[in-house]
């Protein structure tokens, strides 16, 4: 559903894409780790089409409609309530938002209220109901578990469950190892621009991920 | 690096001719009657004014092929034909109030070719401030493309507007439709200092390039000393 | 993208930015307030015994308009900016061509709204009649208003990235500027003057060209101050 095939992207003399190749399946949730300044940011946006890769091509099945992003900003408008961004962003893509996303995230009670005015949680959530709002087929995710308490991370685990249950497929990049692990069918590991690890998770836990992190980050 | 004394060896040929062609016009070419000495101004104005328009086009032209083709080489031209623009299109805004006190009595007016000058110059540091607010050189170049293609488009408009008003500004006595109405040594002098401020132009752009070449170097290698946020 | 589809979508995001624009109104409150400031120092500064208010309205009218436009379009790009909703709308199945379209409905409304306000006040401290030509005066400004808000809108989408966003969109727009407000004032004294409307249309004619001429180029050139 997802190629990206000799991804190569620099900004100056900063080589934030190097030689970075993968396919992501239906069905599976790719999860890619590695600190700052890695280059996982630069390669969500090549996949979703926001940036221009130097080198190589990156294709996402369906193209722009089918992709579903959530980036380090929540990409709301402050003023407007959660309700009247979901009917915008919605009608963009010309369908209505789901009449139950706002109560699986847990938002039916802050619906009406300006984004604004939600605490950094809720706007992470509403982020979340964003990003689903034409039901998409990929899910590019940028440390979408920022902000999140332990129930809405969990509320938002099995969001994320079921799409990969339904046929679907998801990137999702973060530093923190501790986030995610559970979810991912494949994990890889990147650094300076290039992945230095890339495998099925093949049952491991959180916490044998983190050690082979350690080992192929060190 | 060879460009950079290429393109000082074309500016001192430009500037020791210019200094010629002064000779030429001072000694060897008629006083105009009417004028008197104030006409010999005449032989850098022009020439400058003629090329702070046509800067301008070549930066529009550039930019229109840089986003195309996005070469950093056509923003590095763009750049550095702006820049002298600017330069060329000071000194038309200069010498004219100089030659204007004299004959027209008075520094300035709102004349057309004058008035579209200052627009030309003021389209100038626009683009600059641009340039130095934008430290992406990925969107620096674009965005300079955009205002460089803009600028060009809007220079024919100022051009009609301002022909529309009666003007002081004497009238093309060389390039205009029938055969030029001037005496032929003046008309020599003329051509020359044309020729001169052409070599002048394209020694100040192969520096400005040069220039701009070495400092994105620079840039480059400070990134890699400082290293860059997450991206 | 068929034409229609863009078209809708370039009303959607107008109407987003309305409705943003709705719920806070501090700018059309402050972009009001100063054209009523700068119409009182206009007062203040002029000779009533030396200049006639007839012959001073149009400078006037043309000055004012033009600075509360330019602080004002600024905000379209801003609050695109606020939670980075700009990557959004360019992630959407929506084309480049319809978020322009959008910012340059909304921007438009946003100004046609601050002259609707500013026109009578105008007439009114400086004692103009203007019921007479409500209607030539009205497609001098409309006229005039789409040339200089579509370069303004491309530019403040440039100029929103930089830290002196609203300066540097006046450096930038005056040049742009000048032409058609310097048609639109020369349209407008022979108007209030009651000069026949014959006299006027060719610079209707002028402001006409410029602004197809700038919309157009603005739509083709849009897309390369977003894209990365």
């Amino acid at each position: 559903m997802l190629l990206a095939d000799r991804l190569g992207h620099s900004f100056g003399a900063v080589r934030a894409l190097d030689d970075v190749s993968f396919r992501v399946d239906a069905g599976q949730t790719l999860a890619i780790f590695g600190p700052n300044g890695a280059g996982k940011t630069t390669l969500l946006k090549v996949l979703a089409g926001l940036v221009t890769p130097q080198r190589g091509r990156a294709q996402v099945d369906g193209g722009r409609r089918a992709i579903g992003w959530i980036g380090h900003q929540a990409q709301l408008y402050g003023q407007l309530t959660v309700r009247e961004n979901l009917a915008f962003w919605a009608s963009l893509y010309d369908v209505s938002p789901p009449t139950d996303l706002l109560a699986r995230l847990g938002l039916t009670d802050h619906a009406d209220r300006p984004v604004r005015a939600l605490s950094r949680g809720l706007v992470q959530r509403a982020a979340i109901a964003r990003a689903l709002v034409h039901d998409p087929q990929v899910l590019l995710l940028d440390e979408p578990f920022t902000g999140l308490d332990r129930t809405a991370a969990e509320a938002f685990g099995r969001l994320l469950a079921q799409h990969t249950a339904a046929g679907r497929a998801t990137v999702l990049v973060t530093h923190n190892v501790e986030e995610g692990t559970e979810l991912a069918t494949d994990v890889a590991f990147m650094r300076g621009g290039r992945f230095v690890h890339f495998a099925p998770r093949a049952g491991r836990g959180a916490r044998e991920v983190a050690e082979d992190y350690r080992h192929a980050i060190a | 690096m060879r460009m950079l004394r290429v393109g000082r060896w074309i500016t001192a040929i430009g500037l020791l001719l210019l200094a010629g062609v002064y000779i030429r016009a001072l000694v060897f070419t008629p006083v105009e009657r009417l004028q008197g000495l104030a006409q010999k101004i005449f032989y850098v104005h022009v020439p400058a004014a003629i090329w702070a328009e046509s800067a301008m086009i070549f930066v529009g032209l550039a930019s229109v092929f840089y986003l195309f083709l996005k070469d950093p080489r056509l923003d590095r031209f763009a750049e550095a034909s702006a820049e002298v623009g600017s330069v060329f299109a000071a000194i038309v805004l200069t010498t004219g109030p100089i030659w204007g006190k004299p004959i027209w009595g008075t520094w300035w007016t709102w004349d057309a070719r004058l008035t579209l000058t200052l627009f030309l110059f003021l389209l100038y540091v626009g683009y600059q401030l641009l340039r130095g607010a934008i430290a992406e050189p990925g969107a620096r170049a674009r965005f300079a493309a955009v205002l460089g293609i803009c600028g060009m488009v809007l220079v024919p408009f100022i051009h009609f507007s301002v022909y529309m008003f009666r003007t002081l500004h004497p009238m093309p006595i060389v390039l205009k439709p029938s055969t030029p109405s001037l005496p032929g040594s003046m008309l020599v002098t003329w051509l020359l200092s044309v020729g001169v401020f052409t070599l002048l132009y394209v020694g100040f752009v192969t520096q400005r390039y040069a220039l701009s070449y070495l400092r994105e170097q620079v840039e480059v290698i400070g990134d890699v000393g400082r290293g860059t946020g997450d991206r | 993208m068929p034409l229609r589809d863009e078209l809708r979508h370039a009303w959607v995001v107008a109407r987003k930015d309305l409705l943003v624009e709705y719920r806070s109104r501090t700018a059309i409150v402050s972009a009001v307030a100063f054209v009523i400031l700068v119409l009182l120092v206009f007062n203040f500064s002029r000779d009533p015994t030396a200049v006639s208010s007839i012959d001073l309205a149009p400078s006037v009218l043309w000055v004012t308009l033009a600075f509360a436009a330019t602080l004002a379009l600024n905000r379209a790009f801003q609050l695109e900016l606020e939670n980075q909703a700009l990557d959004g709308l360019l992630l959407a199945p929506v084309g480049r061509g319809a978020i322009y379209l959008g910012k340059l409905v909304a921007n438009l409304l946003f100004v046609g709204l601050i002259e609707l306000l500013g026109v009578p006040l105008l007439a009114l401290f400086f004692n103009v009649p203007i019921l007479p030509y409500a209607g030539p005066l009205a497609g001098i400004i409309a006229l005039a208003t789409v040339g200089f808000v579509s370069v303004g809108t491309l530019f403040s989408a440039m100029t929103v990235r930089t830290r002196v966003a609203e300066l540097l969109l006046a450096v930038l727009l005056m040049p742009f500027m000048v032409p058609p407000l310097w048609w639109a004032a020369l349209a407008t004294s022979r108007l209030l003057g009651g000069r026949p409307l014959s006299e006027i249309t060719g610079w209707l004619k002028m402001l006409a060209a410029y602004d197809i001429v700038f919309v157009f180029l603005a739509l083709l050139l849009f897309p390369a101050t977003v894209n990365e």
